[in-house]
């Protein structure tokens, strides 16, 4: 780190600190918390681009999917629904995968030709009508528990904090089946590939509702620690005289000191994936990554086993993808399949690596502070431009009422001049590699 | 017999007629990125928005007629305003091209470079199109609904099952065979479009003959716009106008021209309507012809579904894969850079 790299996280956080004073803690606390998350996911597609030159924008599937962990691992059981057809869906699951393992095996072991193809189609086939024989009426009779509470199978129960390692092993599982398909494919059809299966994930979170209720939301999950309740907390004698002693209102200091326990949390796991991604990358194996990227044919001739390094690097960047989607979905407190798209959760990211720096990983952290504050800023100050623009005009002006209206949309015209503006005068970004 | 007929008619209603109209959406749109990619070699990822951006000019210049009391009834008003639409498209593509791609052009930037600076126009172009038209649905069609509609047909027929055509669906068909004929003749006859096919083929040969790459780079460009527009325009007159939509015909756009093979332009159009009949076919609930084929006591009691709508995703993605796994560079031969 040197002087002007500090510098520069240095105006971020007096932007957070600016926003603090003029508009108000709570909105720059939560901002804070959702740099934080941005920063995550900004380390983890730089593990992915940055140090492999892995062209992936299925970011938002893995967000997502990290999103579904948090339901999965720390909502409680709903045992009706589990006794209704629990069994018969994980039947079900398990028919879909060993059908999928017989036609690969099938695949592989016998001779090419037409008999081959037959018997793979014929076992794809019949399996998929078996499967659905079973998985229909289970998940009729799951969704009918309750429709407008439940109908869901619910999840574990355990701590919220579990579900954040959970988010990162689901995403790395289903990183690992996707870039066995994908990973062989030229840059581009990566590319392709990767926005098709995140928008795959997301349709089936959204329409799979035994899983986790679909589009009707899952809400009310568990914040890590039970003493992080607002409430609560205004309930608590010790705490109102301890915010007392600062001369804050309970109801205030208690919505500041959720934020801030959140903040302490995301900065924990902040610091502990980019220790282990500065000390991956500057580790044999980091340098290897870079020879992969740089050139694959010169790695490949050193006897590097491209195809398998790129699956690795994919698996490890989606499982950060992962957990950063947990950290989001629980300080959230609610899951909402609708809400992700990607332009918010896939594009803003990568717009947050390559402004802040591909390959370095503070570039990364850097770029998530940075384009998430302006993310959310460029709006207000849209407004404020937009006012002061508007101000010669009548007040019932239908040009004015629109213009304002709009002002919301600026986000995505800053973001895309941002990103021009960078690759072209600054390719390196904010912060180059070294 | 008339089972058998009858099953026809719900075939053509439900499935031939849809995905025909569907698949010629996505050809044009897919001949539009198969160009780019043979030309400039990289995949745009702004085609989408600019799609959107197209449309948007039409339909205000659209509303615009229609306030002055323009229109070519039965015809939707809208054909009238594709002209201005793509003058207008045309304006934007030129303008991106010029502050943007001719600099990585110019420094023979990696294709993944390009690739990044179209996401950038990308959200620079749907942030113009929200701001000036909003991110909500936008109904333009206008004129007569219908060519043929179903109580019409079953009363000429007598078949049990009726048959409706839409103007907007008869119009794509027309529309997309008269542009692709023409593009076509263009590609095949005319001096710049050979000189634009050998541009694709080998860059340096046809350097070396003396094409000046920026023409055929604006050249390129002007047909994009002509088919942005267009298949844009069709899409919201068909089904209707909303920007996030666009963004997401994305994906099955580009299936649609992997699967023909990347800068193949008749693969872009075979692909199109591969992508559309999957699409349609794996998500139509089958029962109501299955009814009419089987003996009574087969009849089917579920819909015969093979997959909920919503994951007509799925489809365009799981061909894309397969094609890709099996056939690398499409079904008719692409190029690879």
């Amino acid at each position: 780190m040197n002087i002007r790299n500090i510098l520069l996280f240095a105006v971020v956080f007096g932007l957070l600190v600016v926003v603090g004073y003029i508009q108000s803690w709570s909105v720059a606390f939560q901002l804070l918390n959702l740099c934080l998350i941005s920063a995550v996911m900004a380390l983890g597609v730089n593990i992915q681009w940055g140090y492999a030159g892995l062209f992936s924008v299925g970011t938002m599937g893995f967000v997502a999917l990290g999103g579904l962990a948090t339901v999965i691992t720390s909502m409680p059981p709903v045992h009706e629904a589990w006794a209704a057809g629990g069994a018969r869906v994980v039947l079900a699951l398990l028919l879909a995968v060993v059908v999928i393992v017989a036609a690969s095996q099938i695949w592989k072991r016998m001779a090419p030709g037409r008999k081959r193809n037959l018997s793979m189609i014929v076992v794809l086939v019949g399996g998929f009508f078996l499967y659905r024989y079973v998985f229909d009426p289970a998940v009729d009779a799951i969704e009918r528990v309750n429709p407008a509470g439940t109908g869901y199978l619910g999840g574990m129960g355990l701590p919220v904090l579990v579900s954040w390692g959970v988010g990162g092993l689901l995403a790395a599982g289903v990183a690992w089946v996707i870039g066995k398909i994908s990973l062989g494919l030229r840059s581009d059809y990566l590319a392709i590939a990767t926005l098709g299966i995140a928008e795959i994930i997301i349709s089936v979170i959204k329409n799979e509702d035994w899983l986790a209720r679909g589009v009707k939301n899952v809400n009310g999950i568990p914040r890590p620690f039970s003493f992080m309740y607002e409430v609560n907390l205004q309930g608590d004698p010790w705490f109102v005289s301890w915010a007392a002693s600062f001369g804050l209102d309970p109801v205030q200091a208690s919505s500041w000191f959720v934020k801030l326990i959140y903040a302490a949390l995301f900065t924990v796991v902040l610091l502990i994936i980019l220790w282990m991604s500065e000390k991956a990358l500057r580790s044999p194996w980091g340098r290897m990554m870079r020879a992969i990227r740089d050139n694959e044919e010169a790695a490949e001739a050193m006897g590097k086993d491209v195809t398998r390094r790129h699956l690795q690097v994919f698996i490890l960047g989606s499982a950060v993808l992962g957990i950063a989607g947990a950290m989001m979905t629980s300080l959230d407190g609610l899951f909402t399949p609708g809400t992700y798209n990607p332009l918010r959760f896939t594009f803003l990211i990568w717009v947050m690596v390559v402004v802040g720096g591909s390959g370095n990983n503070w570039g990364a952290v850097l770029g998530g502070f940075l384009i998430w504050f302006l993310w959310v800023e460029v709006e207000p100050m849209g407004k404020h431009l937009l006012d002061f623009v508007t101000a010669w005009m009548a007040d019932d002006s239908g040009l004015k009422k629109h213009l304002l209206e709009s002002a919301a949309h600026m986000r995505l015209l800053t973001m895309g001049i941002i990103l021009l503006l960078v690759l072209r005068f600054s390719p390196k970004g904010l912060i180059p590699e070294k | 017999m008339v089972d058998f007929l009858n099953a026809l008619v719900a075939l053509t209603n439900y499935i031939l007629v849809p995905a025909v109209a569907y698949g010629s959406q996505l050809a044009l749109g897919a001949l539009g990125i198969t160009l780019i990619y043979g030309i400039l070699r990289f995949s745009n990822f702004a085609h989408g928005d600019t799609m959107a951006f197209g449309t948007m000019v039409v339909i205000l210049t659209t509303w615009w007629f229609q306030d002055m009391g323009i229109s070519i009834a039965p015809l939707p008003t809208a054909l009238l305003a594709l002209p201005i639409g793509i003058i207008v498209t045309l304006a934007l593509l030129l303008g991106t091209d010029r502050v943007v791609y001719r600099f990585y052009r110019k420094a023979k930037a990696a294709p993944i470079i390009f690739v990044m600076a179209s996401l950038g126009v990308m959200f620079i172009t749907n942030g113009i199109v929200r701001f000036i038209i909003g991110p909500n649905e936008q109904r333009f069609a206008d004129g007569a609904r219908f060519i043929i509609k179903a109580r019409e047909f079953k009363h000429m027929t007598g078949l049990s099952e009726g048959l409706a055509i839409k103007v907007s669906q008869g119009i794509t068909v027309v529309t997309a065979v008269i542009v692709v004929v023409a593009l076509f003749w263009f590609l095949n006859r005319t001096r710049t479009g050979k000189s634009m096919r050998a541009f694709s083929d080998n860059e340096d040969l046809a350097l070396l003959s003396g094409i000046n790459p920026e023409r055929v780079v604006t050249v390129t460009w002007v047909l994009v716009a002509i088919l942005a527009t267009i298949a844009g325009t069709l899409y919201g007159l068909d089904k209707s106008y909303k920007p996030f939509t666009y963004f997401q015909l994305l994906l099955p756009m580009f299936a649609a021209a992997i699967v023909g093979g990347l800068g193949n332009p008749l693969g872009a159009i075979a692909g199109g309507f591969v992508i559309s009949f999957s699409e349609v076919g794996v998500t139509y609930a089958w029962k109501k012809v299955l009814v009419y084929l089987l003996p009574e006591q087969w009849a089917p009691d579920s819909l015969v579904q093979l997959m909920s709508t919503d994951y007509k995703f799925a489809v365009s993605f799981s061909i894309l894969v397969l094609v890709l796994l099996f056939r690398p560079t499409g079904i008719f031969k692409g190029q690879s850079v």
